[in-house]
């Protein structure tokens, strides 16, 4: 797949699924939407952009190794539902603050951690999978 | 509307088990993807179809106003789903690995685990 | 969901607003710390030589934790902790009793041995590909199904365990592993959609997948629910996990690929996660149905098919043993006889015959997980070589490997004065009292198979020394620090358990009793009130 057009349109179309995929995270806090799905995108757009450029501009791009991204997603899950031991309140239990940021009021909670946890987990599990089918249509 | 679905379950049923009944790995694994969307549509179903009515509670209530549709299958559903998706992604690695290394996608083939001519043990001392 | 801040909405009738106890957050604690260690091990895998300076302290953690909780759940009865504040049934439910906790502790006493065995097995190709952090996540799977009470949830560990017993299963991507691997990728898969089946069709009937809840609505029921065929699909599903006889040819094709560790691992645990959710699941649809029955015609048509494929399973896997020259093969089909004598109890179902069954269960994760390790020892020191013919004069090479071997061998086989010899007394004094005549024969029949199979793998390969002119020397050969350490552990709780079995005969007839009258279990989900 290393047509011309593909290639440079890659880059742009990667990083703005990216950012749709952080949109769609955010947007899950109180409407459709959330980590799940935003991860997939996420993904999709790693995959694209190794079909395009490749595999190892991914990995150089991806800094940390996906592997290592789900696990630190699944840490950051984890510990956002045992926050609740200090509350009192069973495991898994959503725990709710809120700043003020630029002047306004914004809530922030332990699911919102739990989310991004999903996010991260989903996006490194499925790019890793995907990076090594790709790797091996090349050999 | 649940009677249609059963039969739209069978018919799934149906076409993954005479798929997984191959020889073939690739012909198992599509199989294996039926029988999980399948298996999708029987929670989905064994929850009650309702249409059109979001289970939503608006922001001025504390209860389900009106019968609604059941949300318990869709969370089911979709963690299957997402079950479903990993373990299709990584038989298709698998898969394909074996067939790299093996030469072969026939089952019957594969016999490095447990060899053809495979020794009885000693009767004697 | 409303903030604490808004609390003008009264949320007493969906959650459970009282505080709750520090020490009920055991139940949680081997799940979460295991995923914990298994995603830090993760992240810093590149530094391989590390790995089990954080493995062995943190699995050690995890016996000490599984073990407060046994003593908590021993004294304090079951206990459950519902996710997320909502009231039961409508939160998922972790609901531990003797049975899940003593299963739970035990599975964390063999990892602990399995981590330090894992030391010098593993090199640091199998680290760096992650195999201290599956190892983590497998248990996180494994200790998750033993103490969750939600049938769905259930569903959810045992994928979790699959997925991490996948990543342990190819570790090395040699040929042979991809082969077993594939083969048991595809059955697992197979085994687990149908226990979704079964759970759709019992969400179905009953509309929750809460354990208790079932339990108390089919009590409530007038008897005419499809049960048997709910429940038939369950244990179709679960024998498939636990590789009984028609559907176990997936373990001796697998069991013997991957690192002894992994088999070692895999031996003691995944099927005994297939014989707990028998367990568990055929006494929640039937126990108090059966209670009003006499001991002695309780066999209904599904016990009986049950009772049938026990039979077959426990002879048809020593026969199967018999007839293998590979060591760890033999040891796989010595696993799934195994597997028929704990399905024995179950369908007998009796107190006494479900406390012999979870006696049996212990014994075999104990035994199981030493033999493996032990054969993995015997073939490292004949060079990697696996035949029986090929291993030769361990007794000679070192006399400490080959009688502890044959303490294990003597377990396997259910001789006195060693663990096996007690869950086969209480099977067999059961099977006479509540089954027909072929049921305590094949128990005893299996016993004399096995001991021929491994009698005979002791003789050629312990006993007999290397021929002459061969470059095998019969060589004394040391041991290494972290071989023997796990392997003499297990040993003396084997031998422990056989000298002394009154406290884990009290654990199993007290999880049996739990077991067939639910009461005490159901109140700890839904309070003392609803169950009169």
């Amino acid at each position: 797949m290393r047509t011309l057009i593909f290639k440079t349109a890659a880059p742009y179309l990667a990083s703005l699924m990216i950012l749709f995929s952080i949109f769609v995270l955010l947007r899950g806090h109180n409407e459709p939407g959330g980590g799940f799905i935003g991860g997939l995108i996420a993904a999709s757009a790693f995959a694209i952009y190794g079909i395009a450029n490749g595999v190892a501009p991914v990995r150089r791009a991806m800094h940390f190794h996906p592997m290592s991204v789900a696990a630190a997603g699944l840490l950051m899950s984890t510990i956002s539902g045992l926050v609740s031991v200090f509350a009192g309140v069973p495991f898994m239990t959503g725990l709710w603050g809120s700043i003020y940021f630029l002047g306004e009021k914004i809530k922030i909670s332990s699911i919102l951690f739990f989310d991004i946890g999903v996010y991260l987990v989903v996006v490194g599990a499925i790019a890793s999978i995907a990076l090594a089918l790709e790797e091996r249509e090349r050999e | 509307m649940e009677a249609w679905m059963a039969v739209v379950v069978g018919a799934l049923f149906s076409v993954s088990i005479y798929l997984m009944l191959s020889k073939h790995i690739i012909r198992i694994l599509i199989g294996a993807a039926i029988l999980g969307n399948a298996v999708n549509l029987l929670i989905f179903t064994n929850g009650r179809l309702t249409r059109e009515v979001p289970p939503i509670i608006g922001a001025d209530e504390s209860i389900l106003s009106a019968q609604a549709a059941n949300p318990l299958p869709q969370a089911l559903v979709l963690t299957a789903i997402v079950i479903a998706f990993s373990f299709f992604a990584f038989l298709l690695v698998l898969g394909y690995r074996a067939y790299q290394e093996l030469g072969s996608d026939n089952t019957d083939e594969m016999r490095v685990a447990e060899p053809v001519d495979d020794q009885t043990p000693p009767l004697g001392y | 969901m409303a903030g604490s801040s808004e609390a003008q909405i009264d949320l007493t009738p969906a959650m459970n607003l009282e505080p709750v106890a520090l020490l009920d957050w055991l139940i949680v604690a081997p799940v979460a710390w295991c995923i914990l260690v298994g995603t830090i091990l993760l992240m810093v895998r590149k530094n391989t030589a590390r790995h089990h300076f954080i493995a062995i302290p943190a699995m050690g953690v995890q016996v000490l934790i599984t073990g407060a909780l046994l003593a908590q759940i021993v004294i304090n009865g079951p206990t459950t902790m519902v996710m997320g504040r909502w009231l039961p049934p409508f939160g998922i439910a972790f609901t531990v009793d003797i049975l899940g906790a003593v299963l739970a502790f035990v599975a964390a006493v063999v990892a602990l041995a399995c981590t330090i065995y894992g030391v010098r097995d593993v090199n640091s190709s199998g680290r760096r590909y992650g195999f201290y952090s599956f190892f983590f996540l497998l248990m996180a799977g494994v200790s998750g199904a033993f103490l969750t009470g939600d049938i769905f949830n259930l569903y959810v560990w045992f994928e979790v365990l699959l997925i991490a017993s996948f990543g342990l299963l190819i570790l090395g991507s040699e040929k042979g592993q991809l082969d077993g691997a594939t083969k048991y990728a595809f059955l697992n898969l197979v085994a687990t959609t149908l226990f979704l089946i079964a759970t759709a069709y019992l969400y179905g009937i009953f509309g929750t997948l809460n354990m208790a809840d079932i339990a108390l609505k089919i009590a409530q029921s007038d008897g005419t629910l499809p049960l048997n065929t709910v429940a038939g699909l369950f244990v179709l599903a679960f024998i498939m996990k636990a590789a009984a006889f028609p559907v176990n040819f997936w373990l001796p094709a697998s069991y013997h690929t991957p690192r002894v560790v992994v088999s070692a691992l895999f031996a003691g645990l995944l099927t005994k996660v297939g014989v707990y959710a028998i367990l568990r699941v055929y006494t929640m649809l039937f126990s108090l149905q059966r209670e009003a029955l006499e001991p002695t015609v309780n066999i209904d048509a599904l016990s009986f098919a049950v009772a049938i494929v026990a039979c077959l399973t426990m002879v048809l896997g020593s026969v199967g043993a018999l007839a293998q020259t590979n060591v760890r093969r033999l040891l796989g089909f010595l696993v799934v006889s195994g597997i028929g004598v704990m399905l024995m109890g179950v369908a007998i179902g009796t107190e006494a015959a479900l406390g012999g069954t979870v006696f049996y269960a212990l014994h075999s994760i104990l035994v199981m997980t030493a033999l493996y390790i032990a054969a993995g020892m015997a073939a490292k020191m004949c060079g990697g070589a696996e035949d029986m013919t090929k291993i030769r004069g361990i007794y000679q090479k070192n006399t400490l490997l080959a009688a502890i071997t044959l303490m294990l061998f003597f377990a396997v086989a259910g001789l006195p004065p060693f663990s096996g010899f007690w869950p086969k007394l209480m099977l067999v004094k059961a099977s006479i009292e509540g089954a027909p005549w072929w049921a305590p024969f094949s128990i005893l029949l299996t016993g004399f198979l096995t001991t021929i199979a491994v009698g005979r793998v002791w003789a050629l390969s312990y006993w007999k020394p290397a021929d002459e002119g061969s470059e095998d020397k019969n060589e004394k050969t040391e041991l290494a620090v972290t071989d023997l350490v796990p392997l003499v552990g297990l040993t003396i709780i084997v031998v422990g358990i056989g000298l002394f079995p009154q406290t884990v005969f009290e654990l199993a007839y007290q999880s049996a009793e739990q077991l067939v009258n639910p009461t005490a279990y159901i109140e700890s989900v839904f309070g003392s009130e609803v169950v009169e």
